[in-house]
């Protein structure tokens, strides 16, 4: 199989700078980049499909054909890329309209995790309140009139 | 009469699709809606049985699609690993979304439709049906992205703050995880000129050795992430707990069992020598652990599942990479037992949630006395969970542990340590639901308010005595003062029909581990699946 070393270099590239970009913080950059990375995929495909020039129709002429399965592998990918991309923009929007920023946000568990090793605590589940738990003398929920039918 | 039945196969993905179109349409139309959705579903799952007993009988049911032949074209294939997971994930599919058409009524009345919950979750199922059936690498990424593309929606439905914060973290993984998908596909093309299955396992071994275990560690690596295994995991259990309950489920019982799939058949199809069968081993000991873990750390009934789903994904794992026939038997049966409990245990976190309004556990009690028919919804599937006997948990791990003994080398014999310690790790999970929301009374209403943030004079705790984040919870649109309510039983009914179905695989479990293990062999064989693809093409 022959190879075009320039659309290899631009796949490179193009892949390159999209993961740069998904590492930001800013929703809108990592969607910019993953639709850099994308299209980069997209070019990948038509670098394994071997020697360009060819038409993809079969028996159009004698000539030899080029591979029309990656395109069409590229085509759906595109198309993928594009609706994904579409609904990321809007999840970037409602994001911004919601907090003011589409920064990604840690997650909160996380957040109190760290929080919480730097100001030396245990744990929640650490929790004395298990161990003093009534074993006997529970009455019931107060709530509950000793006449209630007890629902399902 | 022959070539309809043969196109069969083309009705589980299909029909949902046709099904979403259609509930589009009637997109103001609650009632209709409905209808079409159960019917749609109700139909997949009939084809889906007739499917496996097709399969079964006669080997695998293959179907080019448009004509073309396999190596071309799309063919979709059923054999009986197919088709057995097809069906219990429809029939799965099938009691969500009752319960979701329950929970819609009784959330927002009988006459509100959720206009894209309907057609949303249909293209869901039809994603899930396309990525067990599909012969090939290019169709199986289509039917992960049709997955995707409508748990993106589902994970922010109604797009709330903490919907839209767990949703983004899924969704940037999910597209990390599809550009991979989609680096391993063109290698592979590169490598062999095709992306068919069955053509594929006839030319990777012509490949060398090194070039080989690329692709097959790409393809592992894309896959683990789907399926949330050990280092790939840590995304779930930021992601689930916020969906509404019927989504968590869907999403609990079939999403990761889809990434499950694609590694069992990817490894017994195209790579079944193992190269990598002792960084799989390693991968599922650290899942099963850690996740259990995580699982016991937390105190919120929705994280807890989630991590406990994270931990058995471990366990399918151990029976992919003991890659013996009996292994790999446990492991089809476990990937059923546990779709089916999973989505149960979520379905009663969702009911608990309805009864009382949370599903934290410092704030949860007494449920036992409150609702004992709740308590025994959570209790069998829990004890399932966990694999007490006779539960077909417990049958499930029987297997895998019988089938790591009989390798009788170290590593697998380290797994097995490690399933076991994770089973009664996964006890104390579940019992710690038992005891802290059903068992003990509830606890102090003054212990409710939040307690504001001040790392100097709170110790950390951002969100009430527990320290879990009560942000991501779902801001509940239900009436939370149920005192003396019953359950509603359209939100009940499916729920109990699942937790029949789990039983039903107990009390079925002899038929159904010989399927298990007659699609292991099939596995094993191979050239049926080889012959079934290219054989009529």
């Amino acid at each position: 199989m022959t190879a075009n070393l320039i659309l290899i270099i631009v796949v490179g590239v193009m892949v390159a700078c999209g993961t740069t970009l998904v590492l930001e913080r800013s929703l809108t950059r990592i969607l910019v980049g993953f639709v850099l990375i994308g299209n980069g995929l997209n070019v990948m495909f038509l670098v394994v499909s071997g020697p360009a020039g060819a038409a993809p129709i079969l028996g159009l002429s004698g000539d030899p054909m080029a591979d029309p399965l990656p395109q069409a592998m590229a085509l759906t990918a595109i198309v993928i890329t594009l609706g994904t991309t579409a609904f990321g923009l809007a999840l970037a929007y409602r994001a911004w309209q919601l907090t003011g920023t589409d920064d990604v946000q840690d997650d909160l568990e996380d957040d109190l995790i760290r929080r919480r090793a730097e100001t030396d605590q245990v744990s929640a589940t650490f929790d004395e309140a298990d161990s003093e738990l009534p074993d006997e003398g529970y009455a019931g929920d107060a709530t509950l009139e000793p006449g209630d039918e007890v629902p399902r | 009469m022959n070539d309809l039945l043969d196109q069969l196969v083309l009705a589980p993905v299909i029909l949902p699709l046709l099904g979403a179109g259609l509930c589009l349409a009637f997109g103001r139309f609650a009632a209709p809606q409905r209808i079409i959705s159960i019917i749609t579903l109700l139909a997949v799952v009939a084809s889906a049985a007739v499917l496996l007993v097709r399969a079964d009988r006669h080997g695998p049911q293959s179907f080019n699609v448009g004509g073309w032949p396999a190596e071309l074209g799309i063919s979709l294939v059923a054999d009986r690993l197919s088709s057995l997971l097809l069906l219990i994930s429809t029939l799965v599919t099938l009691c969500v979304l009752l319960y979701s058409i329950g929970q819609g009524i009784v959330e927002y009345g009988r006459d509100s439709p959720l206009s894209v919950f309907y057609p949303t979750f249909l293209v869901l199922s039809a994603g899930v049906s396309n990525a067990f059936l599909s012969a090939d690498l290019f169709n199986l990424f289509v039917g992960f992205e049709i997955l995707l593309a409508s748990s993106y929606v589902l994970i922010t439905l109604g797009g709330t703050e903490a919907r839209v914060r767990s949703g983004t973290i899924y969704i940037i993984v999910s597209l990390a995880s599809s550009a991979l998908f989609l680096i391993a596909i063109a290698s592979v093309y590169a490598a062999t000129g095709t992306v068919n299955f069955a053509q594929l396992a006839l030319r990777l071994p012509e490949l060398p050795d090194a070039t080989a275990t690329m692709l097959q560690l790409m393809l592992l690596l894309t896959f683990a992430v789907k399926a949330a295994v050990f280092p790939l995991s840590a995304w779930l259990p930021d992601s689930y707990p916020t969906a509404p309950a019927p989504v968590t489920a869907v999403f609990a019982g079939l999403l990761t069992k889809v990434g499950v799939y694609a590694i069992l058949r990817t490894q017994t199809l195209m790579f079944p020598t193992h190269e990598l069968r002792t960084m799989l081993l390693w991968a599922s000991i650290l899942t099963m652990v850690v996740g259990i873990l995580g699982a016991v750390a937390q105190s919120d009934i929705k994280r807890v599942l989630s991590f406990t789903l994270v931990s058995h994904i471990g366990f399918m794992l151990f029976g992919i990479a003991l890659g013996t026939e009996l292994g790999v038997a446990g492991a089809i049966f476990y990937i059923v037992h546990h779709i089916t409990v999973q989505t149960t245990l979520f379905l009663v976190a969702g009911l608990v949630e309805y009864r009382s309004g949370t599903t934290n556990l410092d704030r949860l009690g007494g449920l036992a006395r409150l609702a004992p028919v709740l308590a025994v919804m959570f209790f069998v599937p829990a004890m399932n969970l966990a694999g007490i006997p006779p539960f077909s948990g417990f049958l499930g791990k029987l297997a895998l542990l019988e089938a790591g003994v009989d390798e009788a080398d170290w590593l697998a014999l380290v797994a097995v340590a490690a399933s076991v310690i994770t089973s009664l790790l996964t006890l104390y999970a579940v019992a710690k639901i038992w005891n802290r929301a059903f068992w003990q009374p509830a606890g102090d209403p003054e212990d409710d308010t939040p307690v504001p943030f001040d790392p100097q004079v709170q110790g950390g705790s951002l969100h009430g005595r527990s320290g879990v984040s009560t942000a991501t919870q779902r801001e509940t649109t239900w009436k939370t003062d149920t005192e003396g309510e019953r359950l509603p039983s359209r939100m009940a009914v499916p729920t109990i029909a699942l937790g029949l179905v789990t039983v039903a695989l107990t009390v079925f479990a002899a038929p159904l581990f010989s399927v298990a293990e007659r699609a292991a062999d099939e596995l094993h064989e191979r050239t049926p699946y080889i012959e079934a693809v290219l054989g009529d093409g």
